[in-house]
């Protein structure tokens, strides 16, 4: 009886290794299993008998092998040196993993989350004798070319400064000594966290303030704040993964955190190598400067791509604590919840829907809560948000399954893929009568403030039209577009235009890739004038068949194309090209 | 030497205690490793193969790959081969066949070995993964044109029963050549469960060629153990890897049929009583399948790469079946066969519609193909979207309702088909034929209209009084 550090394999089956004589083992305790000392997670105790599931590939590991416990939960090192890296699902550097094993990753590699020799060159920014709260910072390391990494003291710690230092320091270096009641306390520039717990946190706000991606379909229709959740739900080859790339590269976020949850291989290098190269429109750096990564693909284990979204979020809240604005994309939440599935399977648990097991809803709603705008801790007022976009991959492109219920349920920006709109190659393929977001109202005010207090009232009369179009859309299937008004035949064209000119945006083209709110709210005012000058030439008696021809059309297909800062002038020439060529058709009738 | 031989001796057992589909439950064993190969004498003095699923203190669970028939739990005995499954690997094998568990089923010696390599296969390091952006040209216009295939990419023929996906992916291995690249080219073939028409087919279609030297086939028939379907795309793999990587060679792998190797994964789960997901396969098909198809690629510094056709029969034309469900979240695309077209009498009948190639755009374009091909490609699909949904309309209201626009989409729908989409089989056209004849079909339109091509190629390349589908 007691506690025991060292158990035996009893039996193996895929990930799922069951130990014996682990009695005082905790749940979520992390083991090391077998010869090679494989990294696996407790996941379910039964008298002395631990589940573990096994981070890594079990091929060769037999029944009676040695199950050594850690003492720790899954965690994460916190510390200069995230940013610009590239990890695995359980925090392993990647290039790191190359250098040790090639090409391959292969089992048994043990490497720190953070560089224990590279030395970061450290700023302080208290003195001896200050006093200190849990969160306030200690000091700051360039961490890379845009990342100032502020040094805070550890959650939980409350003490004096007896003496901080200055100068370059690997992160296990102790760079600080506080004190309280005669107790000394050594800090280095690391912190550790388990993953499945939250940070903590001051007080949560509300989300009043967009998170500004440079996607027309995102900014205009259904905005994200920052500090919140959407979820991309979408078949396979709706464009998820560009639409998920899209946000990572332009939204006004200051650091980004990737996690390539269960996807393809090629995708993660095409984030790998195009990150780094990419110019941010931000910072006039490149966005790797600003971004960590975390890939677990397909083929890796399976267990930890379970773990990869705690990975990730944990990271993020991390940044969130330093006022960062932090947007965290997953992609794919489905192939978590696959991950989920299949332990639960291998545990023999009572399958729920799907043969999913019935805490997903819970599961899920614990990831997404991790997002927030919040007031961090520390003396002094600091905020920081982690905005968190999720990719549903439901099978069949059917969102009554359970993961894409379950995470409706809890995020507040719904933008529905449509595989028929990606089978036109209208991208990015995002249903505009079938998504929603929750945040409109919430943001109203700051785009009344920063852009037009006119904006959203647009955005609800083009949303009008969309949805009347529909409404005739059906009506043409039935008798053809001949029986219908003049002034319907018009609406129909202009909600064409709202689609293919605004609507549709090329994210592989030089400028249209990102479009600025500025220029969204011109392009939206054109629109409507357009609009405006076609009813007003109907009721005066210009006919359709004549108004089909107008060449400002074509100018306004092409508007997308000219660059943000020359918009306003491309604007006014485009107002007045409307207003001459329909005046001229007024006047020839 | 005497523990080692106590040790291999004691390692044979008796001791069968349950034989229940595919799967025999071996009591009584020590140590028996996770994964490892056991190999099985049935009384009647067959040798079989298989492989431990589950491993506990003195029970093993075992998946027989030849099949269960003729076991019994008395006098079939088993050796615990104290290794897990390898396949032994040489430049040799070009040229040779192989059954489905690996070994030589034309007559010829077997293959002295330069490595041996367990055929699980570990992932490829993200970092250490080359972005797969040159350009194969297929010779075919709906591939080339439309979904671009490059190498280093998995990308599967989507089909059905009675379609001409072999003719397809035979046309491909023959045709696929990289522009301006004399490097070394070799295609693995790897058959689950096809028949031996289909088998044959592929076989003489390469031997029409004389390519059959560097082919290298493994081949498990309708006929064969369904079970060793699951080892054999590993066995395929494993040897792409070896000659990509070691040899610098450049390798297509057909994977056919990928529902069979699908149907055997689910035989197995059934028989271990899992619980199973949707209709029936089990829960973890989608990380099996992705172990098989992420082992396409190509890998900084190597000169090789692998390129996967996986070959896959929808039933009932389902695309939201699991199989082809589940493939398509992995692979970087898909190539849908469309029964309708193959009934109106056109090959290939490539439905572009559902059709793509996600590596589409880092393969084409200025210096890979020709700088106006994105446009090109992004304004055939629209209009032939459209002139497939005016084709529905018109069904209902007829032909005289639509407007000049809808008119133009419906004829531009129909010669896209004739001409662009249709090819003979040994029709081989470089992709400067196949952006010609797009814009051929696309002047049709007024200029105007072409919004997806950026306006300078309009200019240059847009035919003024095209006679295409002016004809009546």
């Amino acid at each position: 009886m007691g506690n025991q550090k060292t158990g035996r394999i009893k039996s193996i089956a895929g990930p799922l290794v069951i130990a014996k004589d682990m009695r005082g083992c905790e749940m979520y305790e992390v083991v090391r299993v077998g010869q090679e000392g494989l990294m696996g997670e407790t996941i379910k105790l039964i008298q002395d008998l631990a589940y573990v599931q096994v981070y890594e590939d079990t091929t060769g590991l037999k029944p009676g092998e040695e199950v050594v416990r850690t003492g720790a939960p899954l965690s994460v090192e916190l510390g200069p040196g995230i940013i610009t890296n590239f990890y695995d699902g359980i925090q392993r550097p990647l290039l790191e993993i190359k250098n040790q094993t090639g090409d391959y990753i292969t089992r048994g590699v043990h490497v720190p989350g953070l560089d224990p020799d590279r030395k970061w060159a450290l700023t302080p920014t208290v003195k001896k004798g200050d006093e200190l709260a849990e969160g306030d910072y200690l000091g700051e390391v360039q961490e890379s070319k845009v990342i100032k990494h502020r040094i805070m003291v550890p959650p939980g710690i409350q003490r004096k400064v007896v003496e901080i230092k200055s100068g370059s320091f690997t992160v296990n270096e102790v760079i600080a000594i506080l004190e309280s009641g005669g107790k000394k306390i050594e800090l280095t520039m690391k912190q550790k966290w388990p993953v499945r717990i939250g940070r903590p946190l001051k007080e949560k706000l509300d989300p009043e303030v967009p998170l500004l991606t440079g996607q027309r379909i995102y900014d205009t229709f259904f905005p994200i704040a920052k500090g919140g959740t959407a979820a991309i739900p979408g078949g396979f080859g709706t464009g998820k993964t560009v639409s998920q790339h899209q946000l990572a590269k332009w939204a006004d976020s200051q650091v980004v955190v990737y996690v390539g949850c269960g996807e393809r291989g090629n995708e993660m290098t095409e984030v790998l190598i195009t990150f780094p190269e990419l110019d941010d429109p931000s910072t006039g750096e490149k966005l790797m400067e600003r971004s960590t990564l975390i890939a677990n693909t397909s083929n890796m284990p399976v267990a930890a791509r379970e773990a990869s979204i705690y990975t990730g979020v944990t990271i993020a809240e991390y940044y969130r604590d330093m006022g960062y604005d932090v947007a965290l994309m997953a992609d794919s939440s489905s192939r978590w919840a696959e991950a989920l599935r299949e332990i639960s399977g291998r545990l023999e648990e009572m399958p729920g829907e799907e043969g999913f097991p019935a805490y997903l809803g819970t599961r899920l709603a614990d990831f997404y809560e991790r997002a927030g705008r919040v007031v961090t801790l520390g003396s002094q007022e600091r905020f920081g948000s982690v905005s968190i976009i999720g990719a549903v991959s439901p099978p069949r492109g059917d969102f009554s399954e359970p993961v894409a219920q379950n995470t409706l349920r809890v995020v507040s920006a719904f933008w529905a893929l449509d595989t028929n709109l990606a089978d036109r190659r209208h991208f990015p393929a995002i249903n505009w009568l079938a998504s929603y977001s929750l945040y409109l109202d919430f943001v109203k005010p700051w785009f009344d403030q920063n852009v037009d207090k006119e904006f959203q009232g647009l955005r609800g009369d083009m949303m009008a039209l969309l949805e009347q179009e529909a409404e005739l859309q059906e009506i043409v299937q039935l008798v053809g577009q001949d029986t219908l008004p003049e002034s319907d035949r018009a609406l129909l064209e202009v909600a064409r235009m709202i689609r293919e000119d605004y609507l549709q945006q090329h994210a592989y083209h030089e400028i249209d890739s990102y479009c600025s709110i500025e220029k969204q709210y011109l392009m939206l005012k054109i629109i409507m004038k357009f609009y405006q000058a076609v009813n007003k030439a109907i009721e005066s008696g210009v006919g359709a068949n004549r108004m089909a021809a107008v060449k400002v059309k074509d100018e306004i297909a092409r508007m997308k194309y000219t660059p943000n800062q020359d918009f306003p002038k491309r604007y006014e020439e485009l107002i007045q090209s409307i207003e001459r060529e329909f005046e001229s058709l007024r006047n020839q009738k | 030497m005497s523990e080692q031989a106590k040790d291999i001796k004691s390692r044979e057992y008796r001791s069968v205690t349950q034989v229940a589909g595919p799967l025999m439950i071996v009591e009584g064993v020590e140590e028996v490793a996770y994964g490892e190969v056991v190999h099985i004498r049935t009384p009647g003095g067959d040798n079989r193969m298989g492989q431990v699923l589950e491993s506990q203190e003195n029970v093993a669970i075992v998946q027989v790959f030849e099949g269960t028939r003729g076991l019994d739990t008395d006098q079939t005995r088993v050796r615990f081969a104290g290794d897990i499954m390898r396949i032994s690997l040489s430049k040799e094998m070009l040229g040779r066949s192989f059954d489905g568990l690996g070994r030589p089923i034309d007559g010829g010696p077997e293959i002295i070995p330069e490595a041996r390599l367990s055929i699980t296969g570990a992932a490829i390091n993200p970092t250490a993964r080359d972005y797969p952006n040159e350009f194969i040209q297929t010779g075919i216009s709906t591939i080339d044109g439309m979904n671009t295939l490059v190498r280093g990419q998995k990308l599967p023929i989507f089909s059905g029963s009675g379609l001409p996906h072999n003719k397809l992916a035979a046309q491909i291995a023959r045709q696929a050549t990289v522009l301006g690249s004399e490097e070394p080219f070799s295609v693995i073939f790897a058959a689950m469960g096809i028949t031996h028409e289909e088998a044959n087919f592929f076989i003489n279609s390469f031997e029409s060629t004389g390519a059959l030297e560097r082919i290298v086939s493994f081949i498990n028939l309708a006929d064969d153990p369904a079970i060793e379907r699951i080892i054999t795309p590993r066995m395929a793999l494993t040897a792409a890897e070896f000659l990509a990587f070691n040899y610098d060679t450049h390798v297509l792998v057909i994977l056919t049929d990928m529902t069979n190797y699908c149907e055997a994964l689910r035989e197995i789960s059934s028989a271990r009583e899992e619980v199973p997901g949707r209709r029936g396969y089990p829960g973890y098909m989608y990380t099996d399948l992705a172990t098989n198809y992420e082992r396409a690629g190509r890998i900084i510094g190597k000169g090789g790469s692998i390129t996967q056709m996986p070959i896959l029969s929808m039933p009932d034309d389902d695309i939201t079946h699991p199989v082809p469900d589940l493939t398509g979240y992995i692979t970087e695309g898909q190539f849908v066969l469309s029964r309708e077209l193959h009934r109106k009498g056109i090959y290939p009948p490539v439905d572009v519609l559902p059709s793509l190639s996600r590596l589409m755009n880092e393969g084409i374009g200025e210096g890979r193909t020709r700088a106006d091909h994105l446009g090109v490609s992004d304004q055939c699909y629209s209009g032939y979207a459209e002139g497939r949904d005016v084709r529905s309309l018109v069904a209902v209201v007829g032909e005289e309702a639509l407007s000049e626009r809808d008119r133009l989409n419906l004829k531009f729908a129909e010669v896209f088909e004739e001409q662009f989409v249709t090819q003979g089989v040994d029709e081989n056209r470089t992709i400067e034929q196949t952006l010609d004849l797009g814009w051929e079909l696309l002047s049709m339109f007024p200029e105007g209209e072409l919004k997806r091509i950026d306006e300078k190629y309009v200019k240059q390349y847009y035919r003024k009084g095209s006679q295409v589908g002016a004809g009546d």
